[in-house]
């Protein structure tokens, strides 16, 4: 599969990210599926006018690749112009390009929540980059190239969201296309491949514990649960995240801090601080989407009662200040 | 006189045009394009401050942790706290990871697949040079992502994930340390150690720290299996070694506690002023005006500025374009090698890959110190409440140089907030005085044009651009 890979708004950190897959450079875990870069901004040697005479020959139908990966949000503005990105050497609107590539791909993959929805560029109040992701505007469908638009494998846009992309999610849709083929079943509503997108990032937290006794952080740094009060979407975000860790042992709620949804249409602004949990007396109102509030509230209300000392002073520390009992063998009960 | 236009100049951090008028086959003069705008400083505006922190990072991919700094510290100044010891060790090995890895990075993907093209294939050193760092297929890339990769686990610790975390915080790190983990740390910085040692460098990071001046640095390399020496026989050989100096003015915001603060130039030291900071707009599509010092600093689009080719602002030091990377880091800090270096032939294409790489062998047995001086069970994190009405100021070293976030609150909100990257300063165009931007200086007399050597390609590369960040 030959893959041609463009940037254009966004901050590159997908490229950097897929850079650290592992257990294998990625160069030979995908080199060994069958999948090379024809051309890869920060990879590739052909710079100026060699890489100009590949993207054309690419964007005439002379030249056959199979895949276009775009990284970052489509930039209209101003006015249409598409002038906030012409690209370097060719005086070019990079949504000109891109329009003219995806008619002959067989398959095009937006790289990160930019490229799916438009992410933080199209956030600028009044939108004056007229940014847009390449399928959707936000959650509206549309973009660059149209709600109808079908690459050649007759699927819409792949939208492998996240802010940064994990590099395993990049992968295995990759390694997934080349090797078995896509079809719409492998995709949510939002174009996400089910593969990575199927749960939500609170599957597999390691704060798990805390969340089922409403045990909750107070402060950034507190072991607790982060979704009573610093604004933790893990229930409602859809990713892998606590499943398929991040950098070896990390996640976003490994790390302490909350999940903000990165993998969601129009994350970029919630409406309420990142790290604030928005409530309604005393209820956060972002609840577990497939949960009817009135359990919510009751279950929490009872585990709130029955929680262990251990967990309810833990919640409020950065490290464990309780440590689980320990019982011995034989002991009386 | 001609003009070529060269772009998209790939494998550096986003998108470039370079635009060189040509004369006998030599360079005239250079303008630097930064064809992509994005706006991040009017994203911010209205916005909690604190929400500063989840924005920041996506400037940019590669200096993620960098912009995540900058604003924390920026924040911190407006609170009034300062981080815990923890915090500001975690922040410490944070920062220092990405701009390791990044330099690691730079030397691997970014810069060196250049000498493998076919243009020098009469040189001596090619056949070699050419079967270890070809772009994608070469040897070295097969081993450097996975030592990369590895090494980039430490931010799983220490930060949840890499890039774009939320673990820096204005009083420390979100993410205690135990002290089981730091003995996971420990292994993973003794396993790049390994690699640096064994790959990059052919010798111990101590003898490469004490390399005092370029007769040592090159004596050293001579005969020794390695990337850097492998490096440095080639540039020798094409005279990199006194190619794309600029103006050898030099700026660094002080890194780690390690590095200091401070400013160089004509071989004279002096201190940092933070005062002394002004952003000009004249040559970019922004709305004219005075330049103003960032902490008055506004970004207004005017994409229809006539003689404007850039979506990059010009900053100023005391009315000079100054260049800030490691090299700068190292002279302002007095390294012996940095110092001997520009003041012999001045800031070099070798010159700057050796100051980054002299970075690895200083910065990587600092960090071992760092994360034995952690203290599991004493706090990460200090808080604080958020005044309606602050200013802050956030200077960090980035990997590629000087990161500066200047905020402004306002009834609760982010009022203003203005960057400057790095590459902000390296890249700059023109300003008022008609000034070329170091880059530009650093261009000009170099060959280009159908015949010359890949010349430029090694200058451009060798300042490790961020076109993401100088856009922001």
């Amino acid at each position: 599969m030959k893959v041609l890979w463009l940037q254009s708004g966004g901050c590159g950190g997908c490229t950097q990210s897929m850079l650290c897959s592992e257990p294998r450079s990625l160069f030979d875990e995908l080199g060994d599926a069958g999948i090379e870069f024809l051309w890869h901004p920060a990879l590739s040697v052909e710079s100026g006018e060699e890489a100009l005479a590949i993207l054309e020959d690419c964007a005439e139908g002379r030249l056959a690749f199979d895949a276009l990966c775009i990284e970052g949000a489509m930039l209209r503005g101003p006015n249409g112009t598409g002038k906030f990105h012409l690209m370097a050497g060719s005086g070019r609107p990079l949504t000109e390009w891109v329009a003219r590539l995806a008619r002959h791909a067989k398959w095009v993959f937006a790289i990160g929540s930019c490229t799916a929805y438009g992410g933080f560029s199209a956030n600028t109040p009044g939108n004056p980059l007229e940014a847009c992701g390449l399928q959707f505007d936000e959650q509206t469908p549309g973009g660059l190239l149209g709600a109808g638009f079908q690459s050649s494998a007759a699927l819409p846009v792949i939208n492998i969201a996240g802010c940064p992309t994990h590099p395993g999610w990049v992968v295995d849709t990759l390694e997934k296309a080349a090797l078995e083929g896509l079809s719409p079943e492998d995709l949510d509503e939002f174009g996400r491949p089910l593969l990575y997108a199927g749960g939500l990032v609170h599957h597999g937290c390691a704060r798990n514990e805390f969340y089922e006794f409403k045990a909750s952080a107070m402060k950034q740094s507190d072991l607790g649960c982060l979704m009573e009060n610093l604004g933790c979407k893990g229930t409602q975000a859809h990713a892998d995240c606590n499943l398929r860790s991040w950098n070896g042992s990390g996640s976003c709620l490994r790390g302490g801090f909350a999940c903000i949804a990165c993998t969601e249409p129009g994350f970029e602004s919630p409406g309420h601080a990142f790290q604030e949990t928005p409530k309604l007396a005393g209820i956060p109102i972002g609840l577990p989407t497939d949960m009817p509030k009135a359990w919510f509230v009751a279950l929490a209300a009872l585990s709130k009662s029955a929680t262990p000392k251990r967990v309810r002073n833990n919640a409020v520390e950065d490290h464990p200040v309780v440590m689980p009992a320990v019982r011995k063998k034989g002991g009386g009960k | 006189m001609t003009r070529i236009v060269v772009g998209p100049f790939n494998r550096v951090e986003g998108d470039l045009e370079v635009s060189l008028d040509v004369e006998a086959g030599l360079i005239q003069s250079a303008r630097v394009n930064s064809p992509l705008f994005r706006g991040f400083e009017q994203i911010m505006i209205g916005r909690a401050p604190l929400d500063a922190l989840a924005i920041v990072p996506r400037i940019c991919g590669i200096c993620s942790v960098a912009q995540s700094a900058a604003a924390a510290s920026a924040l911190a100044e407006a609170m009034g706290i300062v981080p815990t010891v923890n915090g500001k060790i975690s922040r410490n090995l944070i920062c220092a990871t990405e701009n390791l890895a990044d330099h690691l990075t730079h030397f691997y993907l970014f810069f060196m697949p250049d000498f493998a093209r076919p243009a020098y294939a009469d040189r001596p050193w090619h056949g070699a040079v050419a079967k270890r760092f070809t772009a994608v297929t070469g040897d070295a890339a097969a081993e450097v992502l996975p030592a990369r990769a590895g090494f980039l686990r430490l931010m799983g610790f220490l930060a949840g994930r890499w890039p774009h975390t939320l673990a820096i915080q204005p009083g420390g790190s979100t993410r205690a340390i135990t002290a089981g983990e730091r003995i996971r740390l420990l292994a993973l910085l003794r396993e790049f150690r390994g690699f640096v040692e064994k790959r990059l460098f052919g010798d111990s990071l101590a003898a490469v720290a004490q390399l005092a001046s370029k007769d040592q640095l090159l004596a050293w390399a001579d005969g020794r299996v390695g990337d850097l020496p492998a490096f440095l026989h080639a540039a020798s050989d094409l005279g990199l070694d006194k190619l794309g100096r600029a103006y050898d003015a030099f700026l660094s915001y002080g890194a780690y506690d390690l590095f200091p603060a401070g400013t160089w130039q004509a071989g004279q030291a002096a201190a940092f002023d933070p005062v002394a900071i002004d952003e000009d707009t004249t040559s970019a599509w922004l709305a004219a005006g005075q330049a103003r010092h960032p902490a008055q600093g506004e970004t207004i689009v005017d994409a229809n500025k006539p003689d404007a080719y850039t979506w990059c602002k010009a900053p100023r030091y005391a009315g000079q374009p100054y260049e800030v990377g490691a090299l700068a880091r190292q002279v302002i800090a007095g390294h012996p090698l940095a110092l001997d270096l520009v003041q012999r032939d001045g800031a070099s294409v070798m010159a700057r890959v050796v100051a980054r790489l002299l970075e690895l062998a200083l910065v990587l047995p600092a960090m071992e110190g760092w994360v034995n001086a952690l203290q599991p069970g004493e706090p990460f994190c200090a808080h604080g409440d958020m005044p309606d009405d602050a200013t802050g100021t956030g200077l960090v070293e980035a990997a590629r140089g000087s990161l500066g976030h200047w905020l402004g609150i306002r009834r609760g909100r982010i009022e203003r907030y203005q960057i400057i990257a790095p590459t902000t300063w390296n890249f700059s165009p023109r300003d008022a005085s008609n000034q070329p931007g170091p880059l530009e200086q650093a261009l000009v007399g170099l060959p280009a044009g159908d015949a010359a050597p890949p010349t430029v390609q090694h200058v451009v590369r060798s300042f490790d651009p961020c076109m993401v960040c100088t856009v922001h």
